[in-house]
């Protein structure tokens, strides 16, 4: 019974949002505020229904209900309750049942702050969300349907995806989905603002927070999904190109861009046209990203089991949202969109910069992702674009947008000089460039020239971002100013200096980590790097719903015990899948990283070592740029007119 | 079919992984960069270094035989892709059909300081509006608050 | 102006994306199509003395069938073949990649045998020179010796009369006239 007032509610939701859509059109339309202010109501009632109906799935998991064939397929008696949980969002109708209710979800936050808004906009922004549910629950409800049954129902269920079967893969889908369904909001200002005909800086002001906020979101579930897959796929990698992860890097760096060019929109009313149209096209790739994972179109390790109908329908979604919207850009945004003035050398025009090189590289990106997809469409041959190109290409489009970052972030509003900025440059750019070069001279000469390029590169940020603070003190007492300045100057910086972290990170292990792929004897000493490894034991195991073959291993370093790891290798019974466990000592400048290949007869296995050098920086490089977000959505200036100063320039902006 | 392939990359009950022994230090830095840039045709996410599949094995037994023969890099990829075809490559050969492949991030990059110089020419042009002049004397009046 | 260039920007990716939910992204087409196929010279699977090579196979059309006996999808084809070289004149070639002959002989004992030979290739040298990555695969080659079609995977009636069956007639008559 459950299941079907499961099944029932998302009906029931497919008809609230339909509401949600088409009663403040009419409002609009015929200029009845009534119906406008009924879209709040409508989002949150969707809201409600579609927690109800997500509810009842994770409810038949919990009992076991293989009646419900998506229960069936992906859990299993032996499965560990938690997992059970997150097995709702295991394969592709119950994640498209979590990507709906988050949409939902980020509805219903809006409807909490519609009244901050003009009543037009506010509904507008709400009835977007609600078409994009619209288009979503009609899908699930004609192709990917997470509550139909089967009879009889089979004793015991497939099991989950072991690849899925871990802790980080509960909470990265969720954090994943926060963030590029985010994009959502910003893009419902922006058709907002084009069908109102008119943008305004307070028009930015609002978009902002929600931006940051999936933005931040975004991040964290990207950083958590590139752990996974060091911790996980067993050979240490954690970023691979794969389309998948491509399909979220690119919302993710055009939210970048976003940021960046709404914090110009808002402060100096510039650039709205291209803010406008990187708010379309942010929640554009995070509806091609579905597509692409969701569509079969590319093949991936992520990818869902796909059919084809299911592309059809999404690249039909695609079609009508992202289309309907760049049709409203080119046919409202020539009148909408005018205004501002600026100075060659000002903050804004080096956030715009900025923004246009994040596009650069998104669309570089995009091009590496699809480039094999248009020749063999256009029955040219096949191609692999990978990590070689990728690594290459990326370098040099991120080189003079890291240069830019670091001269324009103290850059002034309005009108700066270039003379002064060049100063303030060649002091901390010389402090970075001494600085890498010291690092590097300790370095192995293979690598010594990349290695110390990425180093200038993160300190040439991190120098900026420390000068900018420092311009901010005046005489008086340090304490005093610091505590002054507010929690969006902290979130740049913070978000910024993550980003040196995150460069340091990345530089670092690609060029400084030590692989040793070997035969290890039971009870062989192999040296790798400054640590002797022991292969002291192998046993079999027994876990829950596998069976699995452990290693010991003994690291020390100059005859001290550094730490014993226990690396496995995992059978799946009822997938029939094997799984790397790898035994990983984590540390601030390296993590040690071993995992067990085969057996190799007489007792030896073939081992994978290898010293991951600095490799914890760049997730905690990345945490940083989130809590850098973060701390910019609490910016009570941002958002909300509440400091007088600011409210006299919000009605100034109105009037523009 | 593609289930059938894809199984092969996770069933590892008979998978082999034979860590490779080199005499020569040049070898195996070329061994181990021929191996991450070549594509594996049955776990085709993963590279041969990564792949777990038994056909990943053989090729690199094949690399690895090349290699310790002495044969260039440039050989040995182009010894694969004759069988296998430029799907090998995790890096596309540079070729006419692959130009806006390589190049094209480059021409992004001169759109956009074509951008840019539009951008500067509109912003050299005198006319700030009025709007601009208030918002200007205000900030003025209010301090300068640090952002 | 500029203001639409985005959507034809967009408009070109959709239809791009369109075609391309017809293709099969893990599908490697073999850049032998066309070419000689590779020499060789590889003992039989049954009698082991029996040597075949490229040139004792030559002078007609063949269909080449890449199998093995730990392959379950060659399980899923094998009536096809038996069912092919029953009912019609074809000349069928088994290639029998990376197995033992012992497991081999009693694959096709139970299974039924519709190769008129097959070559064993223990090594999966062979089977490295054709490119062969997912058994089973099927070649044609022509009297040639030119490799003319390639299906991975494993056949189906379908695809025999869709695909291999039309361009066998096409090279038998083109070996007659």
């Amino acid at each position: 019974m459950l299941p079907e007032l499961g099944h029932f509610a998302v009906a029931l939701a497919l008809a609230v949002a339909i509401l949600q859509t088409v009663l403040p059109s009419l409002g609009l339309a015929f200029k009845r505020p009534a119906l406008l202010a009924l879209a709040g109501p409508a989002a949150r009632w969707q809201f409600a229904l579609l927690v109800l109906a997500f509810l009842t799935l994770g409810y038949g998991f919990l009992v076991h209900d293989f009646s419900l064939i998506y229960v069936a397929n992906n859990s299993n008696t032996a499965l560990p309750w938690f997992y059970r949980l997150s097995a709702i969002w295991g394969a592709h109708e119950g994640s498209l049942l979590l990507w709906i209710v988050i949409l939902a979800g980020w509805g219903y936050a809006v409807s909490r702050r519609v009244h901050e808004l003009p009543a037009d906009i506010g509904a507008i922004v709400l009835a977007v969300i609600g078409f994009v549910g619209v288009t979503f629950l009609l899908f699930m409800l004609f192709t990917s349907n997470p509550f139909a049954r089967a009879w009889p129902a089979p004793i015991d269920g497939g099991d989950l995806n072991p690849l899925l079967q871990d802790v980080g893969l509960i909470v990265h889908p969720p954090l994943l989905y926060m963030g590029y369904v985010g994009f959502v909001v910003p893009f419902g200002f922006a058709v907002a603002a084009l069908i109102k005909g008119r943008l305004t800086a307070a028009w930015a002001r609002w978009a902002r927070p929600w931006t940051l906020a999936a933005w931040t979101f975004l991040t964290v579930g990207i950083a958590l999904g590139s752990f996974w897959a060091y911790y996980e796929l067993g050979w240490g990698g954690w970023w691979f190109w794969d389309p998948v992860e491509n399909a979220s890097f690119m919302p993710w760096l055009l939210g970048t861009a976003l940021i960046h060019s709404l914090a110009a929109s808002e402060k100096r009313g510039v650039f709205k046209n291209w803010t406008v149209l990187l708010a379309i096209t942010t929640f554009a790739l995070s509806l091609l990203g579905t597509f692409l994972v969701r569509s079969g179109v590319l093949t991936s390790v992520h990818a869902f089991a796909t059919d084809p109908a299911r592309g059809v329908f999404v690249l039909g979604i695609l079609g009508t949202i992202v289309g309907g919207s760049l049709g409203l850009y080119a046919w409202r945004g020539p009148r909408t969109l005018a205004g501002g003035s600026y100075s060659t050398i000002s903050r804004e025009t080096f956030l715009l910069a900025n923004s246009l090189l994040l596009c650069v590289a998104t669309m570089t990106v995009l091009l590496g992702t699809l480039y094999p997809l248009v020749l063999d469409a256009l029955g040219m041959g096949k191609i692999s674009v990978g990590p070689p190109y990728f690594n290459r290409v990326f370098v040099w489009v991120m080189a003079p947008l890291i240069v830019l970052l670091g001269l324009g972030q103290s850059a002034r509003w309005k009108e700066d000089s270039l003379h002064r900025l060049l100063i303030r440059a060649a002091l901390f750019g010389g402090g970075a460039l001494v600085l890498a070069a010291a690092c590097a001279v300790s370095l192995a000469p293979d690598s010594r020239w990349r290695a110390g390029a990425g180093l200038l590169a993160a300190f040439w940020i991190l120098g900026s971002v420390l000068a900018g603070i420092v311009q901010r003190l005046p005489s008086r007492s340090i304490w005093q100013t610091l505590r002054g300045l507010p929690l969006g100057f902290y979130g740049q910086a913070l978000a910024h200096a993550g980003f040196a972290v995150t460069l340091i990170g990345v530089t670092l292990t690609s060029t400084q980590t030590i692989d040793l792929h070997t035969r290890a004897a039971l009870g062989a000493t192999l040296s790798l790097g400054p640590y002797e490894v022991t292969f002291d034991s192998i046993r079999d195991l027994e876990g829950s719903n596998y069976r699995a073959t452990e290693g010991q291993f003994t690291i020390t370093r100059d005859g001290e015990l550094v730490r014993i790891v226990h690396p496995q290798k995992r059978f799946y019974q009822v997938r029939g899948v094997a799984m790397t466990e790898a035994g990983i000592v984590p540390g601030i400048t390296r993590d040690l990283y071993i995992s067990l290949g085969e057996p190799l007869g007489d007792g030896a296995w073939s081992v994978r070592m290898h010293i991951k050098a600095f490799v914890r920086w760049l997730w905690f490089g990345a945490l940083m740029m989130a809590l850098g977000g973060f701390l910019a959505v609490r910016d009570r200036r941002v958002g909300q007119p509440q400091l007088a100063g600011l409210e006299q320039t919000n009605a100034l902006g109105r009037t523009s | 079919m593609g289930g059938t392939l894809w199984l092969g990359c996770v069933l590892t009950a008979a998978a082999a992984d034979i860590p490779q022994t080199f005499a020569d230090l040049l070898h195996a830095a070329r061994y181990e960069r021929l191996l991450e840039e070549l594509r594996c045709l049955v776990c085709q996410n993963q590279s041969l270094a990564d792949s777990n599949a038994d056909l990943a094995q053989d090729l690199r037994n094949e690399v690895y035989r090349m290699v310790t023969a002495g044969q260039e890099e440039a050989a040995i990829r182009e010894f694969l892709v004759a069988r296998y075809g430029d799907f090998v490559l995790y890096r596309p050969p540079m070729k006419p059909l692959t130009g806006l492949l390589w190049f094209g991030p480059l021409l992004l990059l001169a759109l956009v300081a074509m951008i840019w110089r539009q951008v500067a020419r509109g912003a050299a042009a005198p006319s700030a509006p009025l709007e601009d002049a208030d918002r200007a004397r205000l900030q003025a009046l209010l301090g300068s608050r640090p952002d | 102006m500029k203001f639409t260039v985005p959507l034809a920007i967009f408009i070109v990716l959709v239809i791009v994306l369109a075609v391309g939910l017809k293709l099969d992204p893990r599908y490697v087409p073999s850049p032998l199509i066309d070419k000689p196929a590779p020499e060789f010279s590889l003992s039989a699977l049954d009698p082991p003395e029996t040597t075949i090579t490229k040139k004792s196979l030559g002078g007609r059309p063949i269909v080449l069938n890449v199998w093995a006996s730990w392959c379950v999808a060659c399980r899923d084809e094998h009536p096809v073949l038996v069912e092919l070289a029953q009912k019609q004149a074809v000349e069928i070639i088994g290639l029998n990649y990376k197995d033992t002959r012992e497991d081999a002989g009693a694959w096709l004992v139970r299974h039924g045998n519709p190769y008129r030979q097959t070559i064993f290739d223990p090594l999966g040298k062979l089977g490295l020179d054709l490119g062969v990555y997912g058994v089973p695969e099927t070649f044609v080659i022509d009297a040639e010796g030119i490799i003319r079609h390639k299906q991975v995977g494993p056949l189906t009636l379908q695809i025999w009369r869709e695909d291999i069956e039309p361009m066998l007639l096409r090279l038998h008559d083109a070996t007659k006239s």
